[in-house]
């Protein structure tokens, strides 16, 4: 391939003509991979102007350790090689006007480096006001040092040291084809010599014998959690848990849940504190005015209809466990009737049995049958006729 | 010729219609009113001058919408039954007189005195009943508790409402409003009342002291200074990742062009 | 000068032991290249030191467990509280330990800047093509880093315990558990049980502060190494070619510029602790799986998940009896998939398509690789248009937008943004390369207005000065495809042959579509052209200076 060159761009060189006109003369790439002869000696006629400050082409390492420099005929040896970096900045008055900046700035970010140490003592933690004091102050005094230092810093680089620009030379990566065999000879005497390809038995029990000390690790994982089974498909709702309104912990009655338009978040009573219970049976009811539901006489759900027979004196109560990936859903809206989810926005329809209406959830909120015991307070008949909470793979 | 037909021009016949219609009316308005579930006494009984006002407040600003008896149209709801709560919330927070028929009613200046508010709630009362305004001493934060306060509002109001009452999106052009300039009045009614799409949690669900639990963290937490430094308005992630992506990182950039940038006399 | 013989004395001691002296003259020499855009790496680096000082020193107080507890510490409103301990801890952190609540600031914006510099820089690299051979292992092990520091930014704020990451958790455990076949058993062995048990916070923690660091540190040292080993990409500019690096030597100057942007990094994280609060936990309260608040989101660098999860429609697949939740792993899996994946494989689908096996030291103009910039910017766009749909509501609510309007729009437009994106990118860039023909040609308009004797007036130009020139210059020429190489047209070489070597050449058509090379000239445009020819594609353009390359239509 006439164009695959290893080393280099050859629109380089194209470029290179096109600024002269064309006659750069023997510019071109030489055989192999060495790069520019003409490029790698120091003040070489063939660099473009140069801008003010002294340019120089350094990187010429000794022959042994690179080929991608054609060395320096008496270039390297003993004696010291020509300063590259000039001792001090081109103009004297404007880098000491700098330097007097950047002694500023470095004691000032001395004062608040001591300033951050003071108000470590000074200003302590134990209140609101007090850490907002704290805060401010630590973090001011820190910062200001820290800024101070870094545009100190920044402006010693810039002003105070001389501008210098320097070219250093790539060498290829590939390695020489010399050296790429006298590598493949290497690994193949040792191949050979460790009888590894030769004697098929000892590798392929080596291989065996390394499978299961490789497996063992991830066997060891296996106690990080117990196996599922069917502990996803219920929760701990059961006939005659009451209904606990969340965060007060007091049953409810139907005559106390009475203004249609209410929803509140219960959990089943004896669970309040387990959030590994919660985290499945947290539930909301909802009050609706009398017509309002769509319902259905079966006894169990029907889609798109609230089982009739599941609602105590028109309270529903459904899953407040979305189907999408498990977010409380308990944004409610009124007027609407909708039950938004708010992390991802699926909204159910709680007059038709909470079906989805819009969003990434693709199953209605289960509806938790309910009923009063016999001092009139709400309770659950039963658990949720389905899985709550996200689809897996093992619900049908 | 009937005994009451041969009387139609008796001097006394006059006066004995209007006693009779004003029987009949009073009677009917008390068979009307017996529904109310006032479980307290308004305040400063609801004398007749100030229903008076009211009613004609309601007239001027109210009745072309809710109708001439509060009965609602096809453009507003009934008000029977909303009780003073409600219109002292929906009038003193500006969401009343409603200006357009947008998808809410948003919160601005009011547009009647107190006094004014309190003969509207009053007519509204009078006429059909309804939770009353509840009195200072019930909605005093003083009297509440922010720790249980915090977890009912974030199990019944921070999915509308956010953490801190910031406010968030509803559905159809809907919010829900931040709770920034609400009165522990104002809280204590929305909740009472459930204006628009906002729910309804009676007082038998969510007590007065749960209520005033509840108000005690929304007064408490939107005073409360930010510790950290600016708050961002308490939205979250999303304001802290604009302010790293267009302030932390814009600066740093500006700061690297500043030190890799070429002296104006080194190169042309 | 006792210093210099202290030093010379340290020098020595260490040099006889470790052979040092010529392998770290060639690091003091080491030439870096200077450009403000290499430093975006640098923000990344630092701030994952800073990110390392500060959470070894947050260590020392948080406490990983879910065991309850009930709060007494200086947060007044929280007193009385049942919480976890990690909860606890942190809050004890922010309002019990001096400068506490300054480190966890700092601690949290590293975080995000930490990713907001991956983002930067790898764009960056994207779009001056310095991931082209043999830069091809540094750019998937940036991948690999930015893929880690997602884990390791959603695992660390996922430790306080709060309400708004542990509803994140809750999300991570339904979309775990939505996978076919081992979601269930992956979520439960996550989190030992059913969600939201009590080993996760412990687990996280090991993970965020040791595994992931390991790895982490492990990959940039690897990152770093090799690009010091093959030397820093340079930008085109005069003297500078394929074969050297031009800039200042490291020692002292690269050493000073760094050390001073890293106090920049500092200083700004700083600055952000001090003024801008992040975070705030205390307002969010303890995590129950009862709660729920508007406007929940993770932290920006996630926002991709979360908006394809709020994106996605309500798609699932029920067969016998299993269900394909798509509608959650969908989400999950695609879109970081596609952008990930796709960055992983560019540099090598670019090589084969290209056929292009040189190795690559100047960094392109993004004009000059129009395709290439145009594929990119249609990535972020479809990457943005994501992200913003995860902010939905927030975005909802500010600007008064219906909130169905933002998922639908979102729904739309990451299939018509991107392609949108694509083609605006591509006619700018073909744009600004025919701007660059134009001044190579023509030079710099002067200013200066000359009549002619026949009373036509011109504007004198003068041509463009040397560097700016060899910036111009620097479009490389594509190598032809080898198809036009063989000379036995009838007998494809075999990297073209069949179905693939067609889809090969076709694809080559479009990645190296470019605006026509200029002609030469020299000196001072007089304004007249060669000729007409319709604008074509780079591969078969004629070689420069044979006098017979196609002009431009516009000439003026």
């Amino acid at each position: 391939m006439s164009n695959s060159n290893p080393s280099g761009d050859s629109g380089d060189t194209a470029w290179q003509e096109y600024l002269t006109g064309g006659s750069r003369g023997a510019h071109g790439q030489s055989a192999g991979h060495q790069a520019d002869p003409s490029a790698s000696a120091s003040t070489s006629s063939g660099e473009p102007e140069g801008p003010s400050a002294p340019r120089r082409v350094i990187g010429t390492p000794s022959p042994a350790t690179s080929r991608t420099m054609l060395p320096q005929a008496g270039h390297h040896g003993p004696q010291r090689p020509p300063r590259e970096l000039p001792p001090g900045p081109e103009d004297p008055i404007k880098a000491k006007k700098a330097e007097r900046i950047v002694a500023t700035l470095f004691i000032l970010a001395f004062l608040a480096g001591l300033g951050f140490i003071a108000s470590y003592e000074i200003f302590g933690a134990g209140s609101l006001t007090k850490v907002l004091r704290s805060n401010l102050a630590l973090g001011g005094t820190l910062s200001l040092s820290l800024l101070a230092l870094a545009a100190g810093a920044t402006i010693w680089v810039r002003n105070v040291m001389p501008t210098v620009e320097l070219t250093e030379q790539r060498h290829l990566l590939a390695s020489d084809p010399k050296d790429k065999e006298e590598f493949k000879e290497t690994w193949e005497e040792g191949t050979d010599a460790s009888q590894f390809v030769k004697r098929p038995i000892l590798r392929r029990t080596l291989i065996a014998a390394t499978i299961p000390l490789g497996v063992a690790p991830i066997i060891l994982l296996r106690d990080t959690g117990p196996l599922p089974g069917k502990s996803l498909e219920h929760t701990v709702w059961r006939n005659g848990l009451r209904l606990l309104v969340y965060g007060t912990n007091r049953p409810i009655t139907p005559a106390e849940f009475a203004s249609p338009g209410s929803i509140i978040s219960v959990v089943p009573e004896g669970f309040q504190n387990d959030d590994d219970a919660l985290a499945k049976a947290a539930t909301v009811i909802i009050k609706f005015r009398p017509g309002q539901m769509v319902f259905t006489t079966e006894n169990h759900p029907v889609p798109n209809k609230v089982v009739e027979n599941w609602t105590v004196e028109n309270i529903v109560a459904y899953s407040k466990i979305c189907t999408h990936v498990g977010c409380p859903a308990a944004l409610y809206e009124q007027t609407t009737h909708h039950i938004l989810c708010p992390c991802h926005q699926s909204t159910f329809d709680a007059a038709q049995g909470a079906r989805v209406l819009f969003g990434p959830a693709t199953r209605p909120l289960p509806q938790l049958p309910i009923g009063v015991d016999s001092q009139g307070f709400l309770i659950a008949t039963g658990d949720f006729p389905v899985p709550v909470g996200p689809s897996y793979w093992e619900r049908s | 010729m009937s005994w009451i037909t041969a009387r139609r021009r008796h001097p006394a016949a006059g006066i004995a219609i209007i006693a009779l219609v004003l029987l009949l009316m009073g009677a009917g308005y008390a068979v009307v009113t017996n529904g109310g579930t006032a479980t307290a006494a308004p305040p400063a009984a609801s004398n007749a001058a100030q229903i008076a006002q009211g009613r004609s407040l309601f007239e001027e600003s109210c009745s072309s919408c809710h109708g001439n008896f509060a009965q609602g149209t096809s453009q507003a709801p009934t008000l029977i039954g909303v009780g003073a709560a409600a219109v002292d919330f929906q009038v003193s927070t500006g969401r009343m007189p409603g200006q357009e028929q947008t998808a809410e009613n948003v919160r601005g200046p009011a547009h009647f005195s107190q006094a004014q508010i309190a003969a509207l709630a009053a007519y509204i009362q009078s006429i059909g009943g309804g939770p009353p305004v509840p009195s200072a001493a019930q909605v005093n934060p003083a009297a509440g508790s922010y720790g249980p306060g915090q977890q009912l509002f974030v199990a019944n109001c921070a999915a509308c409402h956010n953490f801190v009452g910031a406010g968030g999106a509803l559905t159809y052009g809907k919010s829900a409003p931040a709770l920034t300039a609400s009165t522990p009045r104002q809280i204590y009614e929305a909740m009472l009342t459930g204006p628009e799409a906002m729910p309804v949690f009676n007082d038998l669900t969510i007590t007065p002291q749960e209520k005033r639990n509840i108000i005690a963290y929304v007064t408490q937490v939107r005073s409360q200074s930010n510790p950290g430094g600016f708050s961002l308005g308490r939205v979250g992630p999303v304001t802290e990742g604009l302010v790293a992506f267009l302030g932390l990182l814009l600066f740093l950039v500006l700061a690297a062009l500043w030190i890799t940038a070429k002296h104006g006399k080194a190169h042309e | 000068m006792s210093i210099d013989r202290a030093l010379a004395g340290t020098g020595t001691w260490l040099d006889d032991r470790l052979h040092g002296a010529r392998g770290f003259r060639w690091l003091l020499r080491k030439v870096f290249p200077d450009h403000w855009s290499f430093l975006l790496g640098e923000v990344v680096l630092y701030s994952f030191i800073i990110l390392l000082l500060t959470g070894t020193l947050l260590t020392f107080w948080f406490q990983p467990s879910m065991t309850s507890v009930i709060y007494h510490g200086s947060y007044v409103p929280l007193r009385g509280v049942r919480m976890s301990e990690a909860y606890a801890s942190t809050l004890n952190i922010s309002f019990d330990v001096r400068g506490g609540l300054l480190i966890r600031q700092i601690h949290h914006w590293a975080a995000d800047l930490f990713m907001a510099g991956i983002f930067a820089h790898m764009i960056r690299i994207f779009f001056t093509g310095a991931y082209r051979k043999p830069r091809e292992i540094n750019w998937l092990i940036g991948i690999t880093l930015l893929t880690l520091g997602l884990f390791e930014g959603l695992f660390g704020y996922s430790l306080p315990d709060d309400l708004l990451s542990g509803a994140g958790l809750r999300i991570l455990e339904g979309v775990t558990q939505s996978f076919p076949i081992v979601g269930t058993y992956l979520a439960y062995f996550l989190f030992g049980g059913p969600f939201p048990g009590h080993v996760i916070i412990p687990r996280l923690y090991i993970i965020h502060v040791l595994l992931v660091p390991a790895l982490l540190l492990a990959l940039i040292t690897a990152h770093l190494f090799l690009m010091f080993y093959q030397k820093h990409t340079q930008m085109p500019g005069k003297g500078r070619t394929n074969q050297n690096v031009v800039g200042a030597p490291a020692f002292p100057y690269f050493a000073a510029k760094t050390g001073a942007f890293f106090f920049f990094v500092f200083a700004v994280l700083t600055i952000a602790a001090t003024f801008v609060q992040i975070n705030p936990i205390w307002l969010y309260g303890p995590y129950n799986p009862v709660a729920m608040s508007a406007g929940s989101q993770p932290d920006f660098y996630m926002g991709v998940l979360e908006g394809a999860l709020r994106v996605m429609p309500a798609w699932q697949w029920v067969f016998f009896g299993h269900t394909f939740a798509f509608n959650v792993f969908v989400p999950a899996l695609l879109p970081l998939g596609i952008v990930f994946g796709g960055a992983a494989l560019w540099p090598f689908l670019e090589q084969w398509i290209t056929g292009d096996k040189r190795e690559h030291h100047l960094n392109d103009r993004p004009r000059n690789a129009p395709t290439r910039t145009a594929i990119g910017i249609s990535v972020i766009t479809f990457y943005g248009i994501l992200w913003a749909e995860g902010a939905n509501d927030i975005i909802a609510v500010h600007l008064d937008i219906p909130l169905y309007w933002t998922t639908w729009g979102a729904r739309v437009g990451i299939f018509v943004g991107p392609a949108i994106a694509y083609w605006l990118t591509k006619r700018i860039c073909l744009g600004l390369q025919r701007k660059d023909n134009h001044l190579i040609e023509h030079g710099v308009e002067s200013g200066i207005i000359r009549q002619m004797p026949g009373g036509e007036f011109i504007e004198e130009t003068r041509p463009v000065d040397d560097d700016k020139l060899a910036v111009l210059l620097s479009r490389a020429q594509v190598p032809a495809l080898p198809s036009a190489e063989t000379g036995k047209p009838e007998v494809p070489p075999s990297g073209m042959r069949g179905g693939l070597g067609r889809v090969r050449e076709r694809w080559y058509k479009v990645l190296t579509e470019a605006a026509p090379l200029p002609t030469p000239h020299n000196g001072h445009g007089d304004g007249h052209g060669n000729g007409h020819a319709v604008e074509g594609n780079g591969h078969d353009r004629p070689a420069i200076g044979s006098g017979t390359s196609a002009h431009d239509e516009d000439q003026h």
